[in-house]
Formats: structure tokens, C-alpha cells, sequence
């Protein structure tokens, strides 16, 4: 199955570049996605610009709309995802859970939806 | 002129008996809950018809389960996507080909360990797991838990399709977890199984027929200490609820009031639940890996074996509470601690502990309660009655807010 991690933060959250915490999360994020490499999980995986440099768009009555910014005006804001294909939600869990981002903000992890 | 009102009767008992394990056993054949569930349901309405009819099957699960392996093919055929599903029929029809002849129902393999671990999966809330558990393991019906949680029958059937939509849709598996994951998500099974118990305890009052919650969650631990035998947490729950239940008879008065411990009847405690938790704590702390069911069903083997309130070994239960609070820090079990230090070394020592817990647990009506009985029994009669008029206040239930009215009554004048 195949599953998509979405990583949720607040904006400032996670160590700042330049500090020296910046350099383990950093290496963090490499283990993480050689661990993902290793056992064949990964499919894809990004981070994101931040939030601030977000469009929204609408199409009404035919009319495309945009706005400046996220679609969800919440706290925590969406920062990047992994797409992991892997046997049933116990290992995507167990994967979603080595995001070092989990540990300042939150995964939420979604079955994508299979046609077949 | 028809029998189906025995084999209904008859039928609902195979169900509480042998359900889960049908259920759980045709979940492993057809790999969705959804559609074992209403495969089973489809079986247990031919059977009132056939039943009642010819009489009971020789062994009425094994008619049960072919029937339902039979209907589930029938409702796979009729789906709308029948091609994708075709392979699930081929399976299905192979595995009745190769059924032997002879009506066993122990052949029936028993697969409700993988029931029990998928209903109480943690990605699952844990009021719909305790639902779903109830409907699934422990066969009751939707309209008996819909009763029993106070919602109506429509919703409770709502969340439970709606969980077994997000077991099949979000791959949560149907195993029992590998080693590494196991103990923290028996940890969540034993969660559920506690809520159903202290749902069920807490439901004291109130003129709704509800089914026994506290007699179906020490059903599911003896389930679960049978299927997962030796394994101390499980025994030590099981202790802990036989024990709490064995209680249970005393704890309310005759006007509906609240009895405390020191007040309640011990004659009236059933010995023999006593003694059969009190034997299995013991059994699973000589295992040696102590965990928080384990020590709180031995310091309520302590009280349940004490003579009297006053002859409690309280020094030995303060003690099991400060080993709990190393295990597992919790501001309600420092609070315990404390009731049982005020009985060992006295008020006035328990009253110094409790002051650093105002900040967590002022809005917590136990709080308020116990700092009000230890200012009552030094004296502070005016102190002790502004603790029982907050403890009041932030109480949810009459029975309790009568029983703290009597206690602030019992102060002596002055203070």
C-alpha cells in the first residue's frame, strides 16, 4: 500500500540554520531518508518552501480566484511529505516516525487511495 | 407454532460464546471486516429461518461458518466491481471445497488474538475501539453497546462501519504485532479493556437497563489471559477488576450515596473474586517484571484482604504507590500515596505532600476531597469545609455529591 506522510509544524519550531542544532536535525533527515532508500519504501519525498510563499486558488464560476497564502489558517503549517509504499500502516507508521520533524510537530499519515 | 423464539435464544448464546471467534476466523478468509461482519449477520438470520424449521444443526458454529463463507461469496458476487473481486471468490470457493465433511466446530481455527490487537489498534480512537471491541470480541449487540454508552443505535452503528472502514482502508493489519511493537500495543488493548471495566464502574447509578460493562471487560482479560498466557500485565489486570468488582456490591448506600472505603460493609465482599485476584497478582509479580496493573491490583489486594480500614498495612500501600510513580508518573497516584501516608505517619505529614499538586490537579474533585478530610481530621473544620464546598462543586455525579455533603456535615463546629 502505498502511503503519504504529511509533516505538519509550526513555522520556527524545529532548530533554525545556523545553530548548532540545525546540524543534527539536518543529519537526522539523512539517516532517515537512507533508512527509507535502504528498506525500498521510499517513493518520493520533498520539503516544501515555507508557507509565506503559498498561493491559493479557486476556480468560481468558471473564474480563477488566488490568494495570498496556505489554504489552512492554522498554527502548524504543511512543510514538506514522504510517499512511502510499504506492507500496512504499522510500517508506515514506523517510518513516519523517524521524520525528525515528528519530534516538533506532527505526521499525519494518509492511505493514498488505490483504483484498482 | 413456530420455534423462533428458542433458536433465537439459542442462537443469540452461540453468538456471545462462539462470535468472536466465527468473526475473527472470517476475517482471516476474506481479509475485510466489513464484509465478514456482514457475512456472519446474513448467517445468523438463515439460521433463525432454517433453525427454526429443522432444528439445531449438530454443530451450529460450523453451520455458521460455512453459511456466512457462502453468503460472503454470494455478496462479492453481486458487487459492482465483481471483476476485481473474482480472485476472493476463487479463494473462498476452494477453501469450502477442501472443508472436510466432518462438523467439527473446533476446527474452527481461533484467530481472535489478531481480532483483539486490529480493534484496539491505536490509530483508532480509543472509544471506538472499546465499541468495536465489544461488538466484535465479546458478540454483543449494537443496540446493547449503543444502550450501554447512552447514544442512540443509529450513531453506535455509524462508528462502528465507519472503524471497520478505516481498519481495511488504512491497512491496519490483521496480526498479532511482532515483539518489538508488542508490548506497547498491549499496552493500548489493556487500555481498552480497563475503559470498558471503569465505564461500566462508574455507571453506578441511574435507572437505565445497561449491560454489566465490569462483568464484559473481566470477560475480555480471561479471553486475553487465554490466549496470551503467562504474561504478568495481562494477569495483573484481571486481578485488579476481579478485585475492584468484588467490591462493587457495597460501594453505593441505600439512598444512592457514595460509601467510602472505611464505611463500606467488608462482609459483603465476595471472597471468592478476592481470593481468585488476590492468587493471581501474586502468580504475576513472582514473574518478576512488575508493570502498573500489577501493582495497583496488589495494593487493591491489600485492601480487599485487610480485616478492617484500621488493620490496612498502609505503610505497604504508600510504598507500592511511590514504586508506580518511578513506573509510570501520574499526579493521581502521588495523590493516592498521600491518602495512605496521612494513614501511616499522619495528617499533618500527608498535608505538606499534597500542597506541590494544587497546581495539577485543582481542577481534579478527589483533590479538594482528600486535602478537605486531612484539614478535618487536623482540626481546620472552617479550611476542611471550603475543600468539600470546591470538591462539591467540581463534582459530576450525585451519589458522590451527597456523600461529600455528608462528610463536610460530619465536621466538628469551630475550627
Amino acid at each position: 500500500m502505498k502511503y503519504m506522510a504529511l509533516i505538519y509544524a509550526e513555522p520556527g519550531s524545529s532548530p533554525a540554520y545556523g545553530t548548532p542544532e540545525f546540524g543534527a536535525f539536518m543529519a537526522a533527515y539523512q539517516a532517515a531518508n537512507e533508512a527509507f532508500a535502504r528498506d525500498g519504501v521510499l517513493v518520493l519525498g520533498e520539503a516544501l518552501e515555507t508557507a509565506s510563499t503559498a498561493t491559493t486558488l479557486r476556480v468560481r464560476g468558471g473564474k480563477p480566484e488566488t490568494m495570498d497564502g496556505p489554504f489552512a489558517d492554522s498554527k502548524e503549517q504543511l512543510g514538506g511529505f514522504y510517499i512511502f509504499d510499504c506492507a500496512n500502516l504499522d510500517d508506515a507508521l514506523r517510518y513516519a516516525a523517524m521524520i525528525p520533524t515528528a519530534s516538533y510537530g506532527a505526521v499525519e499519515v494518509r492511505p493514498i487511495q488505490n483504483f484498482g | 407454532m413456530t420455534d423462533s423464539q428458542p433458536v433465537g435464544q439459542a442462537l443469540a448464546a452461540i453468538v456471545r460464546e462462539d462470535g468472536g471467534r466465527l468473526l475473527s476466523c472470517l476475517i482471516t478468509n476474506l481479509r475485510d471486516f466489513q464484509l465478514a461482519e456482514d457475512s456472519l449477520q446474513d448467517a445468523l438470520e438463515s439460521a433463525l429461518v432454517h433453525w427454526g424449521r429443522s432444528g439445531l444443526p449438530h454443530s451450529p458454529s460450523a453451520w455458521l461458518m460455512r453459511t456466512a463463507r457462502r453468503k460472503a461469496i454470494d455478496r462479492l458476487r453481486r458487487a459492482a466491481n465483481f471483476r476485481a473481486k473474482a480472485g476472493a471468490v476463487a479463494v473462498l470457493e476452494e477453501i469450502i471445497r477442501a472443508e472436510p465433511e466432518v462438523e467439527e466446530g473446533s476446527a474452527i481455527p481461533d484467530e481472535r488474538l489478531k481480532l483483539i490487537f486490529t480493534c484496539c489498534h491505536p490509530a483508532l480512537d480509543r472509544q471506538t475501539s472499546v465499541a468495536l471491541t465489544l461488538r466484535s470480541v465479546a458478540g454483543l449487540t449494537t443496540e446493547e453497546i449503543a444502550r450501554a454508552f447512552v447514544v442512540s443505535d443509529d450513531s453506535m452503528a455509524q462508528r462502528l462501519v465507519r472503524a471497520r472502514h478505516k481498519i481495511s482502508r488504512a491497512g491496519i493489519p490483521y496480526e498479532v504485532p511482532q515483539a518489538e511493537g508488542l508490548a506497547e500495543r498491549l499496552d493500548a488493548v489493556l487500555a481498552v479493556i480497563y475503559l470498558v471495566f471503569n465505564e461500566g464502574y462508574s455507571a453506578g447509578e441511574g435507572p437505565l437497563v445497561r449491560i454489566d460493562l465490569c462483568e464484559e471487560a473481566i470477560r475480555l482479560a480471561r479471553l486475553l489471559d487465554s490466549l496470551m498466557p503467562k504474561v504478568p500485565e495481562i494477569e495483573g489486570l484481571l486481578a485488579l477488576m476481579l478485585m475492584h468488582h468484588a467490591r462493587s456490591g457495597t460501594r453505593i448506600g441505600g439512598a444512592g450515596e457514595m460509601v467510602a472505603l472505611e464505611d463500606q460493609d467488608r462482609s459483603r465482599w465476595d471472597k471468592a473474586r478476592i481470593a481468585e485476584g488476590a492468587a493471581l497478582v501474586e502468580r504475576a509479580l513472582r514473574r518478576g517484571r512488575p508493570g502498573p496493573y500489577q501493582l495497583q491490583a496488589a495494593i487493591a489486594a491489600i485492601h480487599a484482604e485487610a480485616e478492617s480500614f484500621a488493620d490496612t498495612d498502609w505503610r505497604e500501600i504508600a510504598l507500592i504507590y511511590r514504586e508506580l510513580m518511578a513506573m509510570r508518573p501520574n499526579p493521581v497516584f502521588e495523590l493516592n500515596r498521600v491518602v495512605a501516608v496521612s494513614y501511616s505517619e499522619g495528617a499533618a505529614a500527608a498535608l505538606d505532600l499534597i500542597a506541590p499538586l494544587a497546581p495539577v490537579l485543582a481542577g481534579y474533585q478527589p483533590f479538594h476531597a482528600v486535602r478537605a478530610d486531612l484539614l478535618a481530621r487536623l482540626g481546620r473544620g472552617s479550611q476542611a469545609r471550603d475543600a468539600y464546598e470546591k470538591a462539591i462543586a467540581l463534582s459530576q455525579s450525585e451519589a458522590e455529591k451527597r456523600f461529600l455533603a455528608v462528610r463536610m456535615g460530619k465536621i466538628a463546629a469551630g475550627g
